[in-house]
């Protein structure tokens, strides 16, 4: 439990110690501690395996830009993979687990891979398992799957809450390090609506891990300050443990915020995480800038460190990644952190530096024109090789701190598509003119490195900022800050050797693969991407893409700007899957509505179906019964017998009324309604403009400008938008209106021989047959005066009628509806057993309305007006649409009654090959007909019209069926409709 | 993005349902002569620009007016907005 590396200083409360393992083994650490901290302070450097050669690897940085340090936290349901060690915030008994090795960390057989490596340069993959083309699938996808790869999945329930939300501000701070600060503390004095939000759960950015002085107080100091004087403001919102993930449109910002990732468990009713979506008016990028390395041979060893990653440590945490260290830095940045060790009492052995001519540093051995060949340690550094302008020299270090420069964390000016300009004088691409509207830049993240200049264009993006607002913005009050210039000499890649030296440490691409990349052609950025995988790994390659450009850009003896760059895309870091989806989990996947009767048929025990978003009641078991069969075969039975009640209420339901309102109807049916008769009720089929059918349902007419539509389930919601659309875009100035009355209804059907008999105890006026036709509809009172509707209709081919009570009655309505029923014994019924009877009845529904079906297909063909011009009316008439050799719908029925019939059958004639060229057509709906005995189908059959009484075999290869069957009437019971008269 | 509803003010997009090119407002008559014709046109042919397109929203989630949405297909700036009815009046639609 000793913490070897742990120096003096840094921001962490050494009063308290936590308790981790990592691997097993337990380790202690501080509260201000990263996970990546407290394992140098242990001088755990192996944290992980490269991933494609399992390469030893340690942490290379210090942010969220960390490619190397991947691992495993927590255990059980809460395992989370592939989690960078830089960020995950250390707690007391956090388990920490290393990844893609196998038996150990330190010695892992699939490390192999390395001594192949020749083997497995860019482009491996798809040179080599071409052939045979029958292996990609079953044989060399699981194979390199489970060779290369990062962390697994828990394969269980997430048993934390996640959460979405929505934030609005006038000025949106993306990056709280200096200028994010000076930002904000502006902007929020003017009095503007700010959010400022951090990923690190520290405020501060780099003023944390730089020994800079802001005026009279030290940089941690000046940042804490000025965090606490935003938190006290009510205008502002800090947001830290929050990254932006990327910029929507039109000033919409998507963030997610950990809030509970920092404890063992999340406190009780709070969210693991929270999904905001942020609504600005102006927004700041303040992101600060991402160190980049040299590239040279083994160059990847654990200990070899980005140096400003290493000043952070060292400053900020008070941890040294090894006792002996050496910095190679092409900018002056790198030295600060030999300055920086060396006053802690660190043994800087030497600082090696590309530059030539540049007053020594004092005190460090700093050799110039010298670069690193070279170096060794199989775990861990023990050495790096140095050529000077005097030979060859080896030096004993376990730490060496790589310095290239610094990248403009620019990703989030690119989401809409800007591009990245090259700035000569820091060697780095800034941000473009091309950003997201609105969205201004400010910081290191706009190549203003110094502290100084950080401050002040972030305050001055914020005055900018507010004063178009409308806001006054005070005069700056900002610290006297270091002003040091940026002096850099562009160094991009070691030539030495036959070694490889890594660009993405994360994907394994090295000098090589994009040297390779160039001799096969593929020298565009886009090509060089997607032919090596530069960048494409979770870190986006925030810490390789500008290196691999430069490397390219010298091959091709090109400017960097002429070699371009590729941009970022959303999300910034990755997001959990169960951050986008939220509450949104399981039953709460989406809502469901529940019918009026839903709760009478769960005290029955009703077994339901989702139908839409509806409930439904599928079927009501009674006692005895085993199978679904049998109660469905009873309901059916039963109904046809003597009467079933049926909720019917899901059925959309469209009140039309106006002056037009009839005309209307006759402009979105096929068929005409401006001649029904008030009190009565007529089919209608609904077309698309291309002729198609789009829907069916029954109209009445209630009065002389009213009606009331009903449309099905599936389409309630599409229908109503699509008459919506015709009345105000097609024809405004009808007068017609529309208001959707689903919910208003509790309607339930009861179809039967009885179903008058037994309406008739409920219903206060007279519904004799003369009184009250097939086809009729009123207004009615029930049960002595309460206001219902009464339809005389039929979807079962019964006697039937469906009646409608307002909503709040719905449940006393089966209740009476069941009780008037007690004398017949009355079943009610569910959607399978209504399903069985409209398919007997030769009705179309879902299955046969599939969106590819015409009125001809189906049969209505002559329901299509061609008087009038309605919507779909003009392109149903096209060629290809009324030929004779289309589908049409017919019935089916197995040739020997005992075989069953398999939906998606296709129709072959027999003697014929089961091919596409012989397909004749399909079965669309099947069912067991319980009053025929045997199973029943209907389906689209090509000239079917024509084919009654043929025998042909309904084949499903799918299902491997076969079945010999006759074409018949799709109507299988009273065809003649006597029973519906009755 | 944001919608600015001509009479509620800015919504959020999520609010709407997006159909297509406004041009849909100017269906052909189908009783003329040459109706197949100038059915197919409509339904059918569409211009794909990379700049401005007026494009028909439904404000599902709200009041359901549909609204006339000019919007730059390259940037999703949104220069315009209409009620889909005073558009298509303006165009010469009635009944």
């Amino acid at each position: 439990m000793t913490q070897s590396n742990r120096i003096d200083g840094g921001q962490i409360d050494r009063t308290r110690t936590l308790t981790f393992t990592f691997d097993g083994k337990s380790y202690a650490g501080h509260p201000g501690d990263t996970l990546a901290s407290a394992l140098l302070a242990n001088n755990v450097r192996l944290m992980g395996r490269s991933f494609k050669y399992h390469r030893p690897r340690g942490v290379i940085a210090a942010g969220s830009e960390e490619p190397n340090a991947l691992v495993e936290l927590r255990t059980g349901a809460r395992t989370e993979p592939n989690t960078r060690a830089t960020t995950a915030e250390l707690f007391d008994g956090l388990s920490a687990n290393s990844q893609n090795r196998w038996p150990s960390l330190r010695f892992d057989a699939m490390a192999i891979n390395d001594r192949l490596w020749p083997f497995f340069a860019a482009g491996f993959y798809y040179k080599t398992f071409m052939w045979p083309k029958s292996f990609w699938e079953k044989i060399y996808e699981p194979i390199i799957r489970r060779a290369a790869g990062l962390g697994s999945l828990s394969v269980q329930d997430d048993p934390d809450a996640y959460d979405k939300g929505f934030l609005h501000c006038d000025v949106l701070i993306i990056g709280a390090g200096p200028a994010g600060l000076a930002a904000a503390i502006t902007a929020a004095r003017s009095g503007a609506r700010v959010i400022l939000a951090d990923e690190d759960f520290r405020m501060g950015g780099r003023l944390n891990a730089e020994t800079f002085v802001l005026g009279n107080q030290s940089g941690p100091d000046w940042a804490a300050q000025t965090v606490a004087e935003l938190a006290t403001m009510p205008n502002v919102r800090l947001l830290p443990r929050t990254t932006i993930l990327g910029a929507l449109d039109h000033g919409i910002y998507s963030a997610v915020e950990r809030v509970s990732d920092h404890l063992a468990q999340p406190q009780p009713g709070k969210p693991r995480q929270i999904l905001w979506r942020i609504y600005s008016k102006r927004a700041i990028l303040t992101a600060g800038a991402i160190e980049r390395p040299i590239a040279f041979e083994n160059n990847d060893r654990p200990g070899i460190m980005l140096a400003g990653a290493i000043r952070a440590y060292a400053n900020r945490w008070a941890v040294i990644p090894g006792q002996r260290v050496a910095i190679f830095t092409n900018n002056d940045d790198g030295l600060r952190t030999a300055t920086d060790l060396v006053a802690k009492g660190v043994d800087v052995v030497a600082v090696i530096d590309p530059r030539e001519g540049l007053p020594f540093l004092p005190g460090i051995r700093h050799l110039q024109g010298a670069k690193v060949i070279d170096t060794a340690g199989r775990l861990g550094l023990s050495s790096v090789t140095v050529r000077t302008p005097k030979g060859v020299e080896t030096l004993q270090v376990t730490a060496l701190g790589v310095s290239g420069g610094w990248n403009p964390n620019l990703a989030i000016s690119s989401h809409h598509r800007g591009r990245p300009v090259w700035n000569d004088a820091i060697a780095a691409f800034t941000p473009g003119a091309d950003g997201p509207v609105n969205l201004t830049f400010a910081g290191a993240a706009n190549g203003q490195f110094p502290t100084h200049a950080a401050l002040n264009s972030g305050a001055t993006a914020a005055a900018d900022a507010v004063i178009a607002l409308g806001f006054t913005a005070p005069a700056p009050d900002l610290p006297k800050a270091e002003d040091a210039p940026t002096a850099i000499t562009p160094f991009w890649y070691v030539q030495h050797g036959k070694g490889r030296a890594w660009i993405d440490p994360q994907n394994d691409v090295t000098v090589k693969d994009i040297k390779l990349s160039h001799q096969e052609g593929f020298r565009s950025v886009e090509h060089l991407k997607r032919y090596t995988t530069l960048g494409m790994a979770t870190d986006q390659g925030k810490t390789s893409n500008v290196l691999g450009i430069a490397v390219m850009a010298e091959l091709t003896g090109q400017s960097i700007p002429q070699t371009g760059t590729t941009i970022y895309r959303p999300p910034y870091t990755p997001v959990a899957i169960a951050a986008f989806a939220g509450r949104s989990t399981g039953a709460d996947f989406r809502p469901t509505r529940l019918t009026p009767s839903h709760k009478w048929a769960a005290e029955q025990g009703a077994v339901f179906v989702e139908v839409g978003m509806w409930l439904r009641t599928q079927w009501l078991p009674r006692t005895g019964e085993v199978t679904w069969r049998q109660s469905v075969d009873r309901e059916v039975l039963q109904t046809r017998k003597s009467v079933g009640i049926c909720d019917v209420t899901t059925l959309g339901k469209i009140d039309i009324q106006g002056t037009d309102a009839g005309a209307f109807l006759d402009r979105v049916y096929a068929n005409t309604f401006s001649t029904l008769a008030v009190g009565k009720v007529r089919y209608g089929l609904m077309l698309r403009e291309d002729g198609m059918v789009f829907d069916d349902g029954t109209t009445a007419r209630m009065g002389q400008n009213e009606y009331v539509t009903t449309t099905t389930t599936a389409n309630a919601v599409t229908v109503f938008r699509h008459l919506e659309y015709c009345r105000q875009c097609l024809w405004p100035d009808m007068d017609v209106q529309l208001i959707s009355t689903t919910e208003a209804w509790a309607q339930y059907s009861v179809a039967g021989p009885n179903a008058r008999k037994l309406l008739e105890k409920i219903v206060d006026q007279d519904i004799a047959n003369d009184a009250f036709p097939y086809m009729a509809c009123a207004e009615i009172t029930v049960c002595g005066g309460l206001r219902a509707r009464l339809f005389r209709i039929s979807f079962s081919g019964e006697l039937a009628y469906e009646i409608a009570v307002p909503t709040r009655y719905g449940d006393a309505m089966i209740r009476e509806l069941v009780a008037a029923g007690t004398e017949f014994d009355a079943v009610v019924y569910g959607t399978e057993a209504l399903g069985v009877m409209r398919v007997e009845k030769g009705h179309v529904a879902g299955n046969e309305l599939n969106g590819q079906s015409t009125a001809l297909n189906m049969g209505l063909g002559k329901m299509v007006s061609r008087k009038k011009d309605a919507i779909g009316m003009v392109l149903s008439n096209r060629d290809g649409m009324i030929n004779d050799d289309g589908y049409r719908l017919v019935g089916v029925r197995p040739v020997d009654p005992a075989q069953p019939l398999t939906a998606g059958s296709h129709f072959i004639a027999k003697g014929a090959d089961p091919v596409a060229a012989n397909d004749g057509g399909w079965l669309t709906s099947v069912v067991y007909s319980p009053h025929l005995g045997h199973a029943i189908a209907l389906g689209y059959l090509k000239k079917g019209a024509a084919r009654m009484g043929e025998r042909l075999r309904a084949v499903n290869l799918l299902a491997g069926t076969e079945v010999e069957i006759e074409i018949t009437s799709p109507h299988f019971i009273d065809p003649e409709g006597a029973r519906l008269r009755a | 993005m944001i919608i600015t509803h001509p009479l509620l003010g800015p919504r959020d997009a999520q609010e709407f349902v997006y159909l297509g090119d406004a041009s849909l407002i100017n269906r052909p008559d189908g009783m003329a002569p040459d109706a197949a014709d100038q059915f197919h046109d409509y339904l059918y042919l569409r211009d794909n620009p990379a700049s401005l397109h007026r494009e028909l929203w439904y404000h599902e989630q709200g009041d359901r007016s549909w609204l006339v949405v000019t919007r730059n297909t390259l940037t999703h700036e949104i220069t315009q907005i209409d009620l889909a009815r005073d558009v298509a009046r303006d165009e010469g639609r009635s009944k």
